[in-house]
């Protein structure tokens, strides 16, 4: 456990999200996905990604706008929102109130062997969010940090993003589904009572 | 085809129209001079979400988050757009979201840039080979009935379409 990082996101993103039930949750593919379907055991207020990847912030982006009155939180990776990092430029100049963004930071890609990413060499994607106008960012690094984060990700009344800071501790072991298309079936119906 | 590139022309005012009845109220779109009157309608409406975006492919990931949600999006983009969104229609076919997107064709009739000649040529077998329906409109007159039948075929079976309004509607830009 490098002490930069001392965080272990098994801990640190349930602690972080709280009681997942009441939101709208997109998650990027890889560790993200699989934190969150662990968490809520695959529930159908989630829609996780195994591809796609730049992807979860835009989709949860169009979902918030399209539900204003619903909170919507996309939880995604470092290298998962690098592909795609102008999207915090677009989330930036819409600021929907109900959008907020968890970053799960672990410097690395886990999914293809844990080469370093660019955040564990010196980019800073909560001062990249700051520079794309989101109102609310926050870094959180140790424990002491994630309560007031957490409110922040739960009851913002504006756009906000969270760079969780974590260890290249491994998300858990989740069997979840890999069909969009049911995933997708799941969510319309549990969220508008029609697939 | 003497109208001026991307100036407004009845054909823009009734797509915009037919999006509206059909319930379309988040426009995605990456500025282009071929869809100016679409893009300004949108502004303009204050029924309509209307978001300009960094790049092509954040718009197919949002009309696919807000198919989740339950409302309807229109992506808006040129044809050179449509070679940065080629790994993200892995979202819409994979889940099988229903997603139209109205693509002016540069690249092809009378164009003049040598640079939008490659992916012009490319779009039509691109989106194909991406798993997306793809439909040409080449007359004012074909714009409105080809549109509707793009939102019927993503809203009622599931699919991708891409409707190229083709630079014969559109005009080729002088340079």
């Amino acid at each position: 456990m490098s002490e930069d990082r001392p965080l272990d996101r098994k801990q640190a993103v349930p602690a972080i999200v709280g009681d997942p039930s009441d939101l709208l949750i997109v998650c990027g593919l890889a560790g993200a996905s699989k934190d969150i379907a662990h968490l809520t055991k695959d529930g159908d207020n989630i829609f996780t990604m195994a591809g796609a990847m730049g992807g979860a912030t835009a989709m949860g982006l169009g979902l918030a706008l399209s539900r204003p009155d619903k909170r919507v939180l996309v939880v995604t990776g470092d290298g998962e929102l690098l592909m795609n990092v102008g999207t915090l430029a677009t989330v930036g100049i819409m600021k929907p109130s109900n959008l907020s963004i968890l970053c799960v930071d672990n410097g690395h890609y886990g999914e293809t062997g844990y080469q370093e990413s660019h955040t564990q060499r010196g980019v800073d994607l909560e001062t990249i969010a700051q520079g794309s106008a989101i109102p609310v960012t926050r870094t959180v690094t140790t424990e002491d940090q994630i309560p007031e984060a957490a409110q922040i990700l739960r009851n913002s009344n504006a756009s906000s993003f969270v760079l969780l800071r974590v260890s290249t501790a491994p998300p858990p072991s989740f069997k979840r589904s890999m069909d969009a298309s049911e995933r997708k079936s799941a969510f319309r119906k549990a969220l508008l009572g029609t697939a | 085809m003497s109208t001026e590139y991307g100036s407004a022309v009845q054909w823009q005012e009734d797509l915009f129209k037919l999006l509206r009845e059909n319930e379309v109220n988040l426009f995605c779109y990456v500025p282009d001079g071929g869809h100016k009157t679409l893009i300004n309608r949108s502004i303009e409406d204050p029924d309509v979400i209307s978001v300009p975006l960094t790049t092509e492919e954040e718009g197919v990931a949002m009309c696919a988050g807000a198919h989740l949600g339950g409302k309807k999006a229109v992506l808006l983009m040129q044809s050179s757009g449509v070679g940065n969104c080629v790994n993200m229609f892995a979202l819409i076919k994979g889940g099988q979201f229903p997603f139209v997107t109205l693509v002016t064709m540069r690249g092809e009739f009378g164009e003049m840039n040598p640079w939008q000649m490659a992916m012009g040529t490319a779009v039509q077998p691109v989106v194909e080979a991406m798993g997306m329906q793809c439909l040409r409109a080449e007359r004012p007159d074909e714009v409105v009935p080809t549109v509707q039948a793009a939102l019927n075929m993503a809203y009622k079976s599931n699919q991708g379409v891409a409707v190229l309004l083709t630079q014969k509607l559109i005009g080729a830009k002088a340079f």
